[in-house]
């Protein structure tokens, strides 16, 4: 069953168009990779997915439902998440308190449970807990900008470029947490530069050039793909 | 003598305080001075005048008539004069600052209208009441203006830090799209902040109104002026800093009058601003980095 669909999507900044009627299907339970170059429409066409921008066009559809225009905060409490580019930690809160966002729109009883158990899958936050967000190193700031969307308990997980100026290390462990992420249940969409990496994670790909999808197949296939591998891949 | 003149101070400071942080807040999430915001002050004030003198009603209906009418007029400033020009494509980012300059001139010419343009006296019943210890005469306003501010100040200090409205609000004036990622209704706190910045507005209205027993129509502007001053020393955006800002200016300027000339007492918040401008333009609590509004 697929838990989000973009049928004919496009996206404008003013007068210059970023997306060009775009669809994508993500499957329930998949991990999905958004491949292209800077500027290709990536961060749009997340952005716009997570309801930070208004299409002008065409509808996007999740859970079975019409979700075209709906607002951030709306689309989150439907268990549809979005880890910016950038991250966006909260810098002038310490890191529990970018913890318990994560869980604002949360009134259950478990919350203090999750966070505990956030803490326990990254010591480092336990750690730094009570140190602002913007003091830690760009590796802790992604671990933090994970955890605090796992704390929302989504279904659909959408991460803008999450190795983004890490070190190798890192990004390896940022991957393999990817991955636990999704055997744990979460739907994941996944925009990233390193192609190669994104595709080992994941199950389908999608590619986009100039804010059109100019690609599409499952991951191993366009691992193999030889248009791809010049162009993304790197030979 | 010193004493005293410290009690002065810090009476004036809290109250410089609480018209500050309403200008801090309202810049905090929406990156806009709010140039309404020292008329807003004085609705309050003449709410004050209005309910203890004409109604001679007690004083803490005064404050709950004030805080109910200021936060009306903020949720209309909002709502007409702000949400409007938010996120439309072509609007300068000046345009809000312009609009709420129109707000003040509708307010101020407002109060003109009802309620006239002189002064007015704001009498309480314990107004020349004090106590004296030794040489120190404390009067009860002092006492009373000063506790409210720091319950307001103290108040809003656990609001923001322990309150999921309060982080909230925090998030939202750090980076708008990102909590609205995290499930804030930003809308919603935008109006909130700017309604909780009026009714404290509308509190200090009433707090200057009694320790300088009149309330004018003009009040709002030099007030206002004072408040941004204080803004700018303390850093923008910053609540310890318009705390802090609020007191070292209400300190200051009264102990030029007891000690020095007192015809460049308004000189100093300005005098404050230059000086901070060219050594610490961030203002004394800012952060140096201009931070990114998504």
């Amino acid at each position: 069953m697929s838990l989000l669909k973009l049928q004919n999507v496009s996206t404008f900044y003013d007068k210059i168009q970023a997306l060009r009627s775009v669809d994508v299907t993500v499957k329930e339970g998949t991990i999905v990779t958004i491949l292209g170059a800077n500027g290709a429409g990536k961060t749009t066409m997340m952005n716009t997915i997570a309801g930070l921008l208004k299409p002008k066009e065409g509808s996007i559809q999740y859970l079975g439902k019409d979700v075209t225009g709906l607002r951030p905060d709306q689309l989150l409490r439907k268990g549809l998440a979005l880890v910016p580019e950038g991250r966006g930690i909260l810098a002038s809160m310490t890191v529990l308190e970018n913890l318990e966002m994560g869980a604002y729109h949360r009134n259950d009883a478990e919350v203090n449970a999750d966070l505990e158990k956030a803490m326990d899958r990254f010591p480092i936050l336990r750690e730094r807990q009570s140190q602002l967000g913007g003091t830690l190193s760009g590796g802790q700031q992604q671990m933090l900008a994970i955890a605090r969307v796992i704390m929302s308990k989504p279904k659909l997980l959408l991460l803008d470029e999450p190795s983004m100026g890490l070190a190798p290390l890192i990004v390896a462990d940022i991957f393999k947490i990817i991955k636990e992420i999704n055997e744990a249940g979460t739907t994941v969409l996944l925009v990233e530069q390193n192609a190669r990496q994104a595709l080992k994670v994941a199950d389908y790909g999608y590619v986009l050039e100039t804010g059109k999808v100019v690609a599409s197949g499952n991951a191993k296939e366009l691992l193999q793909d030889d248009t791809i591998k010049k162009a993304y891949l790197g030979h | 003598m010193l004493i005293e003149q410290l009690i002065n101070g810090l009476t004036l400071g809290s109250i410089y305080v609480v018209v500050a942080l309403g200008y801090t807040l309202v810049f905090g999430v929406l990156n806009i001075v709010n140039m309404g915001h020292g008329e807003i002050f004085m609705f309050g004030a003449f709410m004050g005048v209005i309910v203890t003198n004409s109604l001679g009603l007690p004083l803490y209906v005064a404050f709950l008539v004030a805080i109910i009418v200021t936060g009306i007029l903020g949720y209309f400033l909002e709502r007409f004069a702000l949400r409007p020009l938010r996120g439309k494509e072509g609007v300068s980012h000046l345009a809000p600052l312009i609009s709420t300059i129109g707000v003040s001139i509708f307010l101020e010419n407002a109060a003109h209208h009802f309620f006239g343009a002189g002064n007015q006296p704001f009498r309480t019943s314990f107004s020349e009441l004090n106590i004296t210890i030794g040489s120190t005469t404390v009067y009860y306003v002092q006492i009373l203006i000063f506790v409210i501010a720091i319950l307001l100040m103290f108040g809003l200090t656990f609001w923001l830090s322990k309150t999921k409205a309060g982080k909230a609000l925090r998030a939202s004036a750090e980076n708008l799209a990102v909590a609205s990622l995290l499930g804030v209704n930003t809308k919603r706190v935008i109006t909130q902040t700017v309604i909780i910045a009026s009714a404290m507005g509308g509190i200090a209205g009433i707090l200057v109104g009694i320790a300088f027993n009149s309330v004018n129509p003009q009040m709002g502007l030099s007030f206002g002026l004072k408040g941004l001053a204080i803004i700018i020393l303390g850093g923008l955006g910053n609540v310890r800093g318009a705390m802090a800002g609020g007191l070292i200016l209400g300190l200051s300027e009264t102990f030029l009058v007891a000690y020095g000339n007192s015809g460049y007492r308004d000189a100093i918040a300005f005098i404050a601003i230059i000086v901070i401008l060219i050594v610490r333009p961030q203002g004394l609590f800012g952060t140096s980095t201009s931070k990114s509004k998504g």
